[in-house]
C-alpha cells in the first residue's frame, strides 16, 4: 500500500542517494580535464614535472573516481527498486539516455581509465595523453546523457501519453537530445565541475606554498589550476544565466518560487536581492528589490510578463478541472467502456492529465473531487518558496565569490607573484569545500523546485513510486546510511592522507620530505 | 524501417548479448574476486591476483551497468517490476558491488595488514554474492514470481525476500557462481605463473565439475515436472504491448516445448557441456587461453538455456498467470526499439574493439617482480 510516508521516504533515499553522487561527480568532471591538461604540457614541453603532477592529481583523482562509480551503481539501480512506475510510465524515453550513456559513455571513460593508470610504462607518450583525453571526454558524455534524461524530466518534449499501453511514449529521439532545458543544464553542470576541479588543485597546491614545499610542483599546478578555473567560472555564470533562461521558458512555477513572486507584476519585473518569504502568509518580509531586473534577465524583453504565484496556481486550478475529465475518461478508455464521445473528450483534456492525477493523493475517484481538494492540488503545484529562494542565492553568490577568486588567482599568476600573496593562498586553502555546496544547491533549485512532479506537468511524485512497505524502506535507507558513512570516512581519510603526502606519494624520490621513514607505509 | 515484431525479438537477443557480455567480461573479474583470498597466500600474491584484473574491472562492470539501462530502455515494465519486486536481493547485489570499486582502488593505498585484509573480504563478497543473485534470480524466473498489476499497471509484489531462496533457485545459484568463478579461474591461469597458477588450475578443475553437475541437476529438474508457462490465447507479435492482454496457463514440463517443436535448439545446452567439458580440458592441459575461449562458450550455453527455454517468456507470473511479462508484450515503442537498435550496432562493436586493444596493451603475466618493483602505482 502506498502512503505519504512511502512517499516520503522514497524521495528521502533519492534525494540523499543523489546528493551522495554527486559529491563526487564534478570533481571527476574537472579533474579529468585538468589531467589531460597537464599531460599535454609534458607531452610538449618533455618536462618530467608536468607527468609526476598528472600523476599525483591522478592519485587523487583515483580515490575520488572509486566512490563516483560506486555510488553511480546505486542510481542505476534505484529508478527500477524505488521508484518502478516512473519506470515503467516514462521508461520508454527515460530509459533511452541511460542506456545510451552505458553504450557510448560509461566504457569509454571506464575502459581508459585503466589505462591511465597503468599504461605509463607499455604505452607510448602520445597513446597515453591519447587515453588520458578518452577519459576526460567519456566523463564529460556521460554528463551530456544523463543530463539529457534529467532535462527531459524538466521539459518533456518529443514525447505523448498512449491509453492503450499507459504510458508516455517517444515521438522524436531528436527532440529529446537536443531539449533546450537539457543543453543548458549540460554546459553549466560541467562548468560547474571544471570550476570544483580547479578550485580543489588550486586551494591544496596553495597550501604546500603556504607550507613552503614543493614549490615548482605548487606553482605550475596553482597556475594551470587558475587559468582554467578562470574560464569555466566565467561560463558558469553566463551558462546559470541561461539555465535560469530555459526555467522562464519552461517551468514558470519554479521561477516565481525562486525569486518569491507572490504576485504578479507589471513588466518588466524587478528582482528580489533579499527577502524573508513566509511560505503560511504567502508574503515576503523585509524585501529589497532592483527594479526591472528579474523581467529583463529572465524574458530578455521589457514587456514580457512573468506570471505570480497568484496566477499560477489559478491557472493550475482550471487546468485540474479538465485534467479530471481526462483521468475518467482514461478509466473507461483502459476499461474498454468508452463510446466516441468519451475518447473526444480524452483527446481534448489529455494534455491536463497529469494535473487530474495532483487530486489522487486526496482522492481514488477524482470525479469525487471537492472544490477544496482543487484548490489544495492547485497550491501544492508551487514549490515551497522559502527554500527554493535561498538555496538560489546561495548558489549564485557562490558563483560570483568564485569568479573574483579565481580572477584575482589568475591575474598574480599572470604576473607571477601569486606565491608570495599569504592572503591569496589562505584564501585559496579555505574555499575548497564551498564549489560542492554551490553544486548540490544546484540541483536542489532544480529537483525540488520540480515538485510536486517527477516529470513536469506529467507525472505526480507521489504517484511514481513503487508498492514497497515503510519497513522496506527503513531497511534501506539504514543500510544506505551505514554504507555511505564508511566509505565517506575511508574516502576522506584517504584524500587527506595522500593531499598532505603530496607528490612525494609517487616515490620518485624528488620530492619533499622523500627519505622520511613514514613515507615507507605509502603506496 | 524495421518492423514492430522483429524489433522485439532483436532486443530479447541484444538482451541475451549484453548479459553474455556481462559473464564474459565481468563474470571473469568477479570470479577473480571469489578466488582471491585462496590463491593469493600472501600479501604479493593477492596483489598479483587483483591487478591482473586491476586495469580492467572498471570497463568490464559497465557490461553490467549497460545490461541493465538497455532493461529500462526495451523492457521498462520489466525493469520496474524485477527491480522493485526483488527489492531485498537487488540491495544486496548493489552494496555487494560497492566492495568492488574500492577494494581495487583502495586496498593497496595503506600498509597495514588488517586494512589490507578487510579488503580481500571486500572483493570476495563483491564478487561472490551477485554471481550467486544473479542465479537465484534466474532460477526464479523460471519457477514464476509472485506479482500482478493494478489497473494502471502498477506492479506489486506479494512475495517476500525468503521466498526467493527456494531448493530450485539455490541450485541455479550454484550454476552462476560456479561458471563465473570457472571462467576467472581459467582468467587467472592466462595472467599469473608459479604457485597462483597452480591453484587457479586447481580451482578451474573443481568449479568447472562443479558447474556441469549442478547445470545437469537443474536440466533433469526442469525437465521432469517442473511446471512451465504457456500463452493460451491468440498472439499478435506486433500489437502495441499490453500485459495484461493475454491469457497464460501453468503446464507441467512447458519449459521443454521450444525444445520438442525446435530439436536444433538442444544445441544451446549442447553448447553448455561441450564448453564446460573442453574448456575442463584444456585447463588439466595447461592451454589457459583456450579454456577461457571454452568456459566462454559454456556460459553461452547456460545463459542461452534459460533464455529458449523460457521464450517468449521474460518473467512469469506464478500469483497471476496473465500479468507474465513476454517478449511481445514488455517492450518500449517501436521508435524507441529502433533508435536503441542503432545505438547498440553502432556502438557494441566500437566497444568491443577498443576493449581488446585495451587488454592487448596490458597483456602479459602480472609477476610478484612486478608488483615489487611497482609498488607506488600497482593496486
Ligand atoms: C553531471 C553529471 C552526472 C549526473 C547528474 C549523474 N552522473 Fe553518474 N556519473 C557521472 C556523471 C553524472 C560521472 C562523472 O561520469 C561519474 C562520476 C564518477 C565516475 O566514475 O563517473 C558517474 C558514475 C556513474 C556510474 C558508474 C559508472 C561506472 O561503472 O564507471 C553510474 C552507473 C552512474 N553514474 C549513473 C547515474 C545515474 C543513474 C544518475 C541519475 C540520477 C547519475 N549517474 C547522475
Ligand atoms: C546527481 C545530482 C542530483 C541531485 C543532487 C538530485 C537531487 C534530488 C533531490 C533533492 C530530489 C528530491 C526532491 C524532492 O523530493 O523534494 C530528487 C528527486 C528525484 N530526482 Fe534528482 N537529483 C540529481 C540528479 C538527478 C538526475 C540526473 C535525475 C534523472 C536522470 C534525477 C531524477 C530524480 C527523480 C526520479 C527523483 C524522485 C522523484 C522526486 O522526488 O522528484 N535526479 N533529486
Ligand atoms: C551566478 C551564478 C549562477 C547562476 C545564475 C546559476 C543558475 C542556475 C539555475 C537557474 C539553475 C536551475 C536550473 C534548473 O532548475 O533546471 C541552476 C542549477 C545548478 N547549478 Fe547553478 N547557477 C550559478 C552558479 C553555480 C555554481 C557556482 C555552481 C557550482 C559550482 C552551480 C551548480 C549548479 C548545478 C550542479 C545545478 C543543477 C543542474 C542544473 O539544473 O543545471 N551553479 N543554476
Amino acid at each position: 500500500m502506498i502512503t505519504q510516508e512511502v512517499v516520503d521516504l522514497s524521495r528521502l533515499q533519492f534525494a540523499a542517494t543523489a546528493f551522495y553522487h554527486f559529491l563526487f561527480v564534478p570533481l571527476t568532471l574537472g579533474l579529468s580535464f585538468l589531467l589531460a591538461i597537464m599531460e599535454t604540457v609534458f607531452v610538449i614541453t618533455g618536462k618530467e614535472i608536468y607527468r609526476d603532477m598528472t600523476k599525483f592529481w591522478g592519485k587523487l583523482f583515483g580515490i575520488n573516481f572509486a566512490l563516483g562509480v560506486t555510488t553511480g551503481l546505486t542510481m542505476e539501480f534505484q529508478f527500477g527498486t524505488n521508484w518502478a512506475y516512473y519506470s515503467h510510465y516514462v521508461g520508454d524515453i527515460f530509459g533511452a539516455p541511460l542506456a545510451i550513456e552505458g553504450l557510448m559513455a560509461f566504457f569509454l571513460e571506464s575502459t581508459f581509465i585503466g589505462l591511465f593508470f597503468f599504461g605509463w610504462d607499455k604505452l607510448s607518450k602520445r597513446r597515453h595523453l591519447l587515453i588520458t583525453y578518452l577519459t576526460a571526454i567519456g566523463s564529460n558524455l556521460s554528463a551530456v546523457w544523463i543530463l539529457v534524461a534529467n532535462g527531459w524530466m524538466q521539459n518533456p518534449v518529443g514525447s505523448h501519453f498512449s491509453y492503450v499501453t499507459m504510458r508516455m511514449e517517444m515521438t522524436s529521439f531528436w527532440d529529446v537530445v537536443f531539449n533546450p532545458a537539457a543543453q543548458a543544464k549540460f554546459v553549466h553542470t560541467v562548468s560547474a565541475g571544471y570550476v570544483t576541479g580547479s578550485m580543489f588543485v588550486l586551494g591544496i597546491s596553495a597550501w604546500y606554498m603556504l607550507k613552503g614545499r614543493d614549490m615548482e610542483f605548487a606553482k605550475r599546478s596553482f597556475r594551470i589550476a587558475a587559468a582554467f578555473g578562470f574560464a569555466s567560472a566565467m561560463s558558469v555564470i553566463v551558462l546559470g544565466d541561461e539555465s535560469g533562461y530555459a526555467v522562464t521558458e519552461h517551468q514558470q512555477t519554479k521561477l516565481a518560487a525562486l525569486e518569491g513572486m507572490w504576485k504578479t507584476e507589471p513588466a518588466p519585473a524587478s528582482f528580489t536581492l533579499f527577502a524573508i518569504p513566509d511560505d503560511e502568509k504567502r508574503e515576503n518580509h523585509a524585501e529589497i528589490k532592483i527594479p526591472y531586473a528579474l523581467g529583463l534577465i529572465a524574458t530578455r524583453s521589457a514587456n514580457k510578463e512573468i506570471p505570480g504565484i497568484d496566477q499560477l496556481e489559478a491557472r493550475a486550478a482550471e487546468r485540474i478541472t479538465s485534467g479530471i475529465i481526462a483521468v475518467k475518461a482514461l478509466e473507461q478508455l483502459r476499461a474498454k467502456t468508452a463510446d466516441d464521445a468519451t475518447k473526444a473528450a480524452f483527446e481534448a483534456h489529455k494534455d491536463d492529465l497529469g494535473f487530474g492525477l495532483l487530486l489522487k493523493k486526496y482522492t481514488a475517484d477524482v470525479s469525487l473531487a471537492t472544490p477544496k481538494m482543487i484548490a489544495q492540488a492547485a497550491r501544492d503545484s508551487i514549490p515551497k518558496v522559502a527554500p527554493m529562494f535561498w538555496t538560489f542565492r546561495v548558489m549564485v553568490l557562490l558563483g560570483f565569490s568564485f569568479a573574483l577568486l579565481l580572477a584575482v588567482s589568475f591575474w598574480y599568476s599572470a604576473k607571477n607573484t601569486f606565491h608570495e600573496k599569504r592572503w591569496l593562498l589562505r584564501w585559496a586553502l579555505w574555499f575548497i569545500p564551498l564549489p560542492w555546496i554551490a553544486s548540490e544547491m544546484g540541483w536542489f533549485v532544480a529537483e525540488y523546485g520540480r515538485q510536486p512532479w517527477t516529470i513536469f506537468g506529467i507525472l505526480p511524485t507521489h504517484l511514481s513510486t513503487s508498492t514497497l512497505s515503510v519497513n522496506n524502506l527503513y531497511g534501506s535507507i539504514a543500510g544506505f546510511m551505514f554504507f555511505y558513512t564508511g566509505l565517506l570516512v575511508v574516502e576522506m581519510y584517504l584524500m587527506f592522507k595522500y593531499a598532505r603526502l603530496g607528490p612525494s606519494s609517487l616515490g620518485t624520490g624528488r620530492y619533499a620530505g622523500e627519505a622520511a621513514p613514514a613515507l615507507k607505509t605509502a603506496h | 524501417m524495421l518492423d514492430y515484431e522483429t524489433l522485439k525479438i532483436i532486443w530479447w537477443l541484444l538482451i541475451g548479448v549484453l548479459l553474455l557480455g556481462f559473464a564474459v567480461m565481468d563474470g571473469h573479474d568477479m570470479g577473480v574476486g571469489t578466488l582471491l583470498p585462496f590463491v593469493g597466500k600472501n600479501d604479493v600474491e593477492r596483489r598479483v591476483v587483483i591487478n591482473t584484473v586491476g586495469p580492467h574491472w572498471d570497463g568490464n562492470q559497465v557490461w553490467f551497468v549497460t545490461a541493465g539501462g538497455a532493461i529500462f530502455a526495451a523492457w521498462p515494465i520489466v525493469y520496474a517490476a524485477a527491480f522493485s519486486g526483488f527489492y531485498w536481493a537487488m540491495l544486496v547485489v548493489l552494496w555487494a558491488l560497492f566492495f568492488r570499486p574500492v577494494g581495487f582502488d583502495y586496498r593497496s593505498k595503506v600498509s597495514n595488514p588488517t586494512w589490507r585484509e578487510i579488503w580481500d573480504w571486500g572483493l570476495f563478497v563483491g564478487g561472490t554474492v551477485p554471481a550467486l543473485i544473479f542465479g537465484v534470480a534466474f532460477g526464479n524466473l523460471l519457477l514464476g514470481v509472485p506479482f500482478h498489476f493494478e489497473d494502471n499497471m502498477m506492479p506489486v509484489y506479494t512475495g517476500t525476500f525468503w521466498g526467493l531462496l527456494n531448493p530450485f533457485a539455490l541450485l541455479a545459484g550454484v550454476v552462476s557462481l560456479s561458471m563465473l568463478t570457472f571462467h576467472g579461474a581459467n582468467y587467472l591461469m592466462i595472467r599469473t605463473e608459479g604457485d597462483v597458477y597452480a591453484r587457479a588450475r586447481t580451482a578451474s578443475l573443481i568449479f568447472g565439475t562443479l558447474m556441469l553437475v549442478a547445470f545437469a541437476g537443474a536440466g533433469v529438474w526442469v525437465s521432469s515436472d517442473m511446471p512451465g508457462y504457456i500463452i493460451t490465447s491468440v498472439v499478435d507479435p506486433g500489437a502495441l504491448p499490453n500485459p495484461l492482454d493475454k491469457t497464460v496457463e501453468i503446464q507441467a514440463g512447458a519449459w521443454m516445448g521450444n525444445f520438442a517443436r525446435h530439436p536444433m535448439l538442444w544445441a544451446v545446452p549442447g553448447a553448455a557441456f561441450v564448453g564446460g567439458l573442453l574448456a575442463l580440458l584444456f585447463a588439466w592441459a595447461k592451454k589457459p587461453v583456450l579454456a577461457f575461449i571454452a568456459s566462454g562458450v559454456a556460459e553461452f550455453g547456460v545463459i542461452g538455456t534459460a533464455g529458449v527455454a523460457m521464450f517468449p517468456f521474460i518473467m512469469p507470473s506464478s500469483s497471476d498467470p496473465r500479468s507474465s511479462l513476454t517478449v511481445w508484450d514488455s517492450v518500449s515503442s517501436h521508435l524507441t526499439l529502433e533508435v536503441m537498435f542503432w545505438a547498440a550496432l553502432i556502438f557494441t562493436p566500437i566497444v568491443i574493439t577498443y576493449t581488446g586493444w585495451a587488454y592487448k596493451m596490458m597483456a602479459g603475466k602480472i609477476t610478484n617482480a612486478y608488483i615489487e618493483s611497482n609498488d607506488h602505482s600497482a593496486y
